[in-house]
């Protein structure tokens, strides 16, 4: 449903091309694009307000460079203000510097994920610091959490404070400090019950844990799908405990993550930590520039990378880059390709992590393309003979026909594909012809086949 | 759930959460014309009650048809914005309403981590056991940790027999094994918790359809009703969980939670608009007895504080 904005933008400026410094006039109606992109990404508000007004100070009077149009030039600037509004570049480490045990509170509403973040730690610190970490459950609220949490340590292989019935949220916290102290841990994780920012009772409570045990790090862990109300729990939270670090969970989903704006914009707090996996190891840095894009729906190029280094044969991977290059690309190949994209996963997930191909995804949903036509292109393929797929102009009639049969589909599908095969070739010779610096200045559409290429150039 | 002073609990537990709208409104609106800098001042209301944008524009153009140019004061804004949003909602106000010649009625709940399912069939369990039926549950969230437990206290709670396997049992075959129970105990509803999922997690939904394959071997009408439980806090992101979760696993209604926060929830607007499922009922709070009905207008009333 959400367009990409550098598309929205292309549209806003189509009309602008070949002008000089952009316009307040300009901006302002980019502007527009970018307020309703950042709401629909569940940006808060008065975070968006604020977000619009950098932009707009900075974008009014800038000279369009000769080789980019005033929409991409806007999405630039949109881009930059995002990640430094995020943080800036890089990762923000939790702070351990304190005489152990080092104690490390965890806040947040009811189902945000503290629990899991905690064995998560528990399990990060242990492992990549090697620290002797003690987990405690300080929520006697919902029912079975601090068994939760036990489990989840035995888990991790990180020992937890025993569950004692009866004790006040505040005398757990106290006994894992002392237990802490007592033998010897370098970090006490605090895991509170969840609590609504307006439940004065509860947010004492935690006032009083924090003030009992005196965390270096003070974690507010908050969902990735969160809404506008990302303001008023990040304002109550800070106020009541002062939060020094943020967790984002759920960042495997596929919300835009617009909160993790608000939370910063609100609290000043950075963001530490991004939760993307139910697994005990799914617990990562926090990379603005890579949040940016996403928020923005500009794609997450490093997360796709990620993504496909996980998923495909590195060897398999330079061995048909060499085959591409040298245009020795066969059908043998085409079909290693296809089982490396369905490794991957939906076709549009993995088109949703590029910039500037929203128009050519909604293309692609319109003719409801899925994995499945990847598997029969690959059955097809397969009812092929060696010689065949080495040269596929071989296949004539009774060739496709027996191929037909063999892979279950039609000769309209054979000949389809055998069409598809020729338009990549073709592709790719253009792309050798072009080399690396030709592709990066005519962009994507120097290489497409006609009727496929996008309306703008990609950022 | 007694009937008595209903309007009054929801209200209670909607009351906070409106606070900020209407004090919003109550600035905005104090007799003013109604011009477009109002109008846009009050479209920003419903977008930062996570109305959305398409959904809070199209409320607000019924506005300028019907209302431009006029003075108004707060108290008239408020009605009719309460008017407005609650025209949009009545369709989908409807209560899950449990079919004794099932014997038992099977409710699958599904939804994303940590939206309050496990919670919501506590206080379902509740519910039915206070109007004479009798629920069994089912501890179909195999993979958290502690999930079995906690569903095992809910039933201590509420006098309900949970059915649980061990842990990481296949959830499908559990489900399995508890219909063939309770229908040999004459259970009225069989409540079946699930594991929280994404919904863009395409493995996990499959084992989401796998439990339903399994269950309709035994009863080809089986899940009587498939219950998608919200978080209030969520934004724009509940548009996809529903779209995918209806595609998926036919979605008949929805159950939002953790309306007695500062969220305002009105993200359900937006739901009602793009799917028209119903809304069956709002958790407002953490004990057996927060679970109300879904009310349109009060929902609406509640949401715009009048």
């Amino acid at each position: 449903m959400f367009e990409a904005l550098s598309d929205k933008l292309g549209g806003v400026f189509d009309r602008l091309r070949g002008r000089g410094a952009l316009s307040e006039a300009d901006v302002n109606e980019a502007l527009r694009e970018v307020r309703l992109a950042l709401l629909d990404a569940d940006v808060a508000l008065p975070v968006v307000r604020e977000f619009v007004a950098k932009v707009r100070e900075r974008a009014v009077g800038t000279e369009v460079l000769d080789s980019v149009s005033p929409g991409q030039q806007v999405v630039k600037i949109v881009n930059d203000v995002m990640i430094e509004q995020l943080g800036g570049a890089g990762a923000v480490p939790l702070n351990l510097t304190a005489v152990p045990p080092v104690p490390i509170l965890m806040v947040g509403l009811q189902g945000s994920g503290k629990t899991t973040t905690a064995g998560k730690l528990g399990l990060r610190l242990r492992e990549r610091l090697r620290r002797k970490v003690l987990l405690a459950s300080l929520d006697t609220q919902r029912p079975a959490a601090q068994l939760q949490l036990a489990q989840l340590a035995e888990r991790a292989g990180v020992p937890s404070l025993p569950i004692v019935a009866g004790q006040t949220p505040v005398e757990i916290a106290r006994r894992a400090m002392d237990t802490g102290r007592r033998e010897g841990f370098d970090i006490v994780i605090l895991d509170t019950a969840g609590r609504l920012s307006i439940n004065q009772e509860l947010m004492a409570e935690v006032t009083e844990i924090r003030a009992a045990t005196n965390p270096v790090e003070t974690l507010l862990v908050v969902d990735a799908m969160t809404g506008q109300d990302a303001v008023n729990t990040a304002k109550a939270f800070n106020e009541a405990v002062g939060v020094t670090g943020i967790v984002m969970t759920r960042m495997d989903g596929d919300a835009r993550g617009g909160a993790a704006l608000s939370m910063r914009a609100i609290t000043g707090a950075p963001i530490k930590l991004t939760g993307i996996s139910e697994k005990l190891d799914g617990l990562e840095d926090f990379h603005p520039e890579r949040v940016a894009g996403r928020i923005l729906g500009m794609g997450d190029i490093v997360g796709l990378v990620e993504k496909a280094s996980e998923t495909v044969d590195q060897e398999e991977a330079e061995k048909l880059a060499r085959k591409m290059a040298k245009g020795q690309f066969d059908l043998e190949d085409y079909a290693k390709q296809l089982k490396q994209i369905t490794k991957m996963g939906s076709l549009s997930g993995i088109l949703g992590m590029l910039p500037g191909v929203g128009k050519i995804k909604a293309q692609l949903e319109d003719a409801n393309l899925d994995t499945s036509i990847l598997k029969r292109q690959g059955a097809i393929i397969s009812s092929m003979t060696p010689k065949e797929r080495r040269a596929p102009d071989i296949i004539k009639a009774s060739r496709k026909k027996r191929i037909a049969s063999g892979s279950g589909t039609s000769v309209q599908e054979v000949n389809r594909l055998l069409k598809q095969f020729d338009d990549m070739s073709t592709m790719m010779k253009r792309m050798n012809k072009l080399g690396q610096k030709g592709l990066m200045r005519h962009g994507l559409s120097a290489i497409m086949p006609k009727g496929m290429a996008p309306r703008n150039r990609p950022y | 759930m007694a009937l008595g002073g209903f309007f009054g609990r929801l209200k209670q537990g909607l009351s906070r959460s409106t606070q900020k709208l209407t004090e919003g409104i109550t600035t905005v609106f104090k007799k003013r014309r109604l011009d477009d800098e109002a109008l846009e001042e009050l479209e920003e209301l419903l977008i930062s009650a996570d109305l959305g944008t398409e959904v809070a524009a199209r409320v607000i153009d019924t506005f300028r048809r019907t209302r431009f140019g006029t003075e108004v004061t707060d108290e008239e804004i408020k009605t009719a914005l309460a008017e407005e949003v609650s025209a949009i909602l009545t369709p989908v106000a409807h209560p899950l309403v449990i079919d004794h010649a099932r014997k038992p009625h099977v409710v699958l709940v599904v939804g994303v981590n940590g939206t309050g399912k496990t919670t919501t069939i506590g206080k379902m369990a509740q519910l039915y056991r206070e109007q004479g039926m009798r629920p069994v549950l089912v501890a179909g969230d195999t993979f958290r940790a502690a999930a079995v437990e906690q569903l095992q206290i809910w039933g201590q709670r509420t006098d309900a027999p949970v059915i649980a396997g061990p842990p990481n049992a296949d959830a499908a075959g559990l489900a399995f094994q508890a219909l063939t129970q309770a229908k040999a105990e004459g259970a009225d509803v069989l409540l079946i918790d699930t594991a929280g999922r994404l919904h863009n997690r395409s493995v996990l939904m499959e084992e989401l359809k796998k439990i339903i394959r399994v269950i309709r071997k035994q009863d080809p009408e089986a899940p009587h009703s498939v219950l998608l439980v919200l978080d209030a806090t969520t934004g724009q992101n509940a548009i996809q969980q529903v779209r995918v979760f209806r595609e998926m696993v036919d979605v008949t209604g929805l159950v939002v939670t953790k309306l007695d926060g500062s969220a305002r929830g009105g993200i359900v607007v937006a739901l009602a608009q793009e799917f028209g499922l119903p809304v069956h009922a709002v958790g407002v709070g953490e004990q057996a007895g927060d679970l109300r009905p879904f009310d349109a207008g009060d929902f609406a009333r509640g949401l715009v504080g009048t």
